[in-house]
């Protein structure tokens, strides 16, 4: 458990649009969207991560730095002991062997015309393995059973649109697990999924990983699923991380004023809490990255914030035990949520 | 205090080729004035369309059946014509904020010419006068008045929902149906719509119909809960019967099991095995029995009907009927 796998340093990401004519015209200078500003984390062998955030905050983009479907601007991506930022074509299609992804739409993620035998052979035909087609139908049938579609020979010959929402989770799970990767990273992968099969998906994928031994990356804005689902956190705001640490820590004792607010404003199915107006800790809503507020960059709709905080350089993420990090200069005088 | 509303034997069926979709399917309840009753249930199991039975809108081939009622404000309102429907009813009385509406807003007109649209079709306004009531609204929702004049892709999400609440409010409703109002939001932003929604709710006088799929979300808002599976209503009862104490019925049970707390770390949740039935031929005796953990024979032959077990309590479960 205490072996590195996924190490992130100081990884970066920044839009550069380009200008419209008439903003040309107008001499305007281009923006610079700074989505994901500065992050660093590592994960271990064998460990559930959750991403959280808000829309905006940054976390899918992080997903996809990860999965290197786009290139960052700067920082380092090191899997396994081996520098992964920048590197060639075949070295890519090698490391996105070893890491591969849930998509949060399975009905938009596999090909409508694609027998589900298809959709899960296409990945061992793309990076040929399992020699013939003989044997690579055995190890569909195998993924297949992995997720517990059974009798799996009877799902081959199906179709996307013949399955409900969980199934084709299941298979999108099946497709990632086919060519045998050590990390998986999940984008709100039960988001779109019915809440009485939610469970069971995220049930599975937790099966899945025990029995094979994998690690994940789950990204969510869900604190809920979250902690039901994750050994660590790392919560993003605006393109960094203000608090990480094990799940249940930070959900009970949050330090971060955001991460209290966004646990203040999770609903809970509780008798007689109608009309209770909540005190919403924040106002506002998230700023846009392409105009970052100065020094600590949550000052903004901070209720704690001093002239200080959005004056003095930003809070660098600060050890608070227990492998409780967070990224709030005044996190002593604040006082805890209730 | 009254009922605003009321909902007897609404059956409304989408009669395909392959037959009658019997999407709603007995369906009976009343609102009282000043209440919010919240909609629960998975996809498919006929929240929506109550919702959209109440405005008299199914999309076809979909029908509101004979024998159904919706009384409101002592009037019901299925024998009404088209016309009538859309002079009084419609917008007037009851209005909805249909699911996924903020990014229903037409992208090449501003709000305030969007918004405009809506009184026109129903006031004999002059456009000063109308402007002065849109920017009142947009204040009512938190919103500056120089809303009006940009387009939905200027706004964020919270502020596009605020304008779609705004504009389903400003002739006046007595109801307002809101389909699954915040799912598409963040967590934080959910919470600041839901504190708007209350306040509204006590500055106009409103009454509720709050249809969602999270179950969190329904104990924060709702003062009734009506449970629904497969186009019936399973359990219907007060906030304090389904959440606080065990719900009766084994479908709420599960359901509430499903959900995910904050607060509270579980090492399994509990899941609903199968799907909702095909409503061409719903499962003989209860509809639940497929996927239901406690059945007994007479689940299989006779429908059971949705009985009170305790005042404003009601339950169609065999188990229940003593």
């Amino acid at each position: 458990m205490s072996e590195v796998l996924l190490e992130v340093k100081n990884l970066k990401k920044h839009f550069v649009p380009h200008l419209t004519l008439a903003q040309t015209l107008a001499g305007g200078k281009k923006r610079v969207i700074k989505a994901v500003d500065g992050v660093s984390f590592s994960i271990m062998k064998g460990e559930i991560f959750g991403l959280i955030g808000e829309s905006g905050s940054g976390k899918t983009t992080t997903g996809k730095l990860i999965m290197k479907l786009i290139e960052p601007t700067s920082g380092t991506i090191t899997f396994d002991g081996e520098d992964v930022t920048f590197t060639n074509k075949a070295k890519t299609q090698e490391y996105r062997r070893k890491v591969q992804m849930i998509f949060q739409d399975p009905y938009a993620s596999m090909n409508p015309r694609f027998k589900i035998r298809d959709v899960l052979l296409e990945p061992l035909i793309i990076h040929k393995m399992h020699g013939n087609r003989a044997e690579q139908i055995e190890r569909v049938l195998k993924a297949l059973t992995e997720v517990k579609l059974t009798p799996p020979e009877e799902f081959l010959v199906r179709y996307p649109h013949m399955l409900s929402g969980g199934q084709r989770q299941r298979t999108a799970t099946a497709r990632t697990l086919i060519l045998n990767p050590k990390m998986l990273v999940a984008d709100e992968p039960v988001s779109m999924i019915d809440l009485s099969t939610r469970a069971e998906i995220l049930h599975m994928m937790k099966e899945v990983q025990r029995d094979l031994g994998l690690t994940y990356l789950y990204i969510t804005h869900d604190l809920s699923t979250a902690r039901y689902f994750t050994d660590r956190i790392a919560v993003m705001y605006l393109g960094r991380i203000v608090e990480m640490g094990p799940a249940d820590e930070i959900i009970d004792n949050p330090i971060h004023p955001y991460t209290q607010a966004l646990i203040a404003a999770v609903p809970e199915p509780q008798a007689g809490k109608v009309d209770i107006i909540k005190k919403l800790p924040i106002s506002g809503e998230i700023p846009s990255p392409a105009n970052i507020p100065s020094g600590c960059r949550f000052h903004t709709r901070c209720p704690y914030a001093t002239e200080a905080c959005a004056n003095n350089p930003e809070p660098e993420l600060m050890d608070a035990g227990n492998g409780h990090f967070h990224a709030c200069a005044r996190w002593k005088e604040i006082p805890k949520a209730q | 205090m009254e009922n605003l509303l009321e909902v007897k034997n609404l059956r409304l069926y989408y009669h395909t080729s392959k037959g009658a979709v019997k999407a709603l399917d007995d369906v009976s309840f009343s609102l009282k004035e000043g209440e919010t009753l919240g909609l629960v249930g998975e996809s498919g199991c006929g929240k929506t369309t109550t919702g959209v039975a109440l405005l008299k809108m199914p999309s076809p081939p979909g029908r509101i059946e004979k024998g159904s009622q919706i009384i409101i404000d002592g009037t019901d309102i299925v024998p009404l014509s088209d016309k009538e429907i859309r002079k009084n009813i419609r917008w007037e009385k009851i209005s909805m904020v249909f699911q996924g509406a903020m990014n229903c807003l037409t992208p090449v007109y501003t709000i305030g010419r969007q918004m405009l649209e809506t009184l026109n079709e129903h006031r004999m306004m002059e456009e000063k006068q109308a402007v002065e009531l849109i920017k009142e609204y947009l204040g009512h929702v938190g919103l500056p008045p120089e809303v009006m004049n940009r387009y939905p892709h200027e706004l964020s999400g919270g502020m596009k929902q605020r304008v779609v609440i705004a504009s389903a409010l400003f002739l006046k409703p007595r109801l307002v149906i809101l389909d699954e109002p915040t799912t598409a939001l963040d967590v934080i932003v959910q919470a600041q719509i839901i504190n708007l929604l209350k306040e509204l709710k006590k500055t106009f006088n409103l009454s509720f119909i709050f249809i969602t799929h999270d179950l969190a979300l329904e104990a924060e808002v709702s003062d009734r809960i009506c449970v629904m599976y497969a186009g019936k209503i399973a359990e219907l009862g007060t906030n304090a019967q389904i959440y606080g104490k065990e719900p009766l019925h084994p479908y709420t049970q599960k359901l509430l099991q499903a959900t995910p707390l904050l607060h509270k770390k579980v090492d399994t949740l509990a899941f609903i095995p199968g799907t909702p039935p095909d409503l061409i031929n719903p499962p003989t005796g209860c509809r639940f029995n497929p996927r239901c953990h406690c059945t007994m024979e007479k689940c299989f032959t006779e429908e059971p009907p949705l009985i009170e077990v305790e005042p404003g309590h009601q339950v169609a479960c065999w188990r229940c009927v003593k």
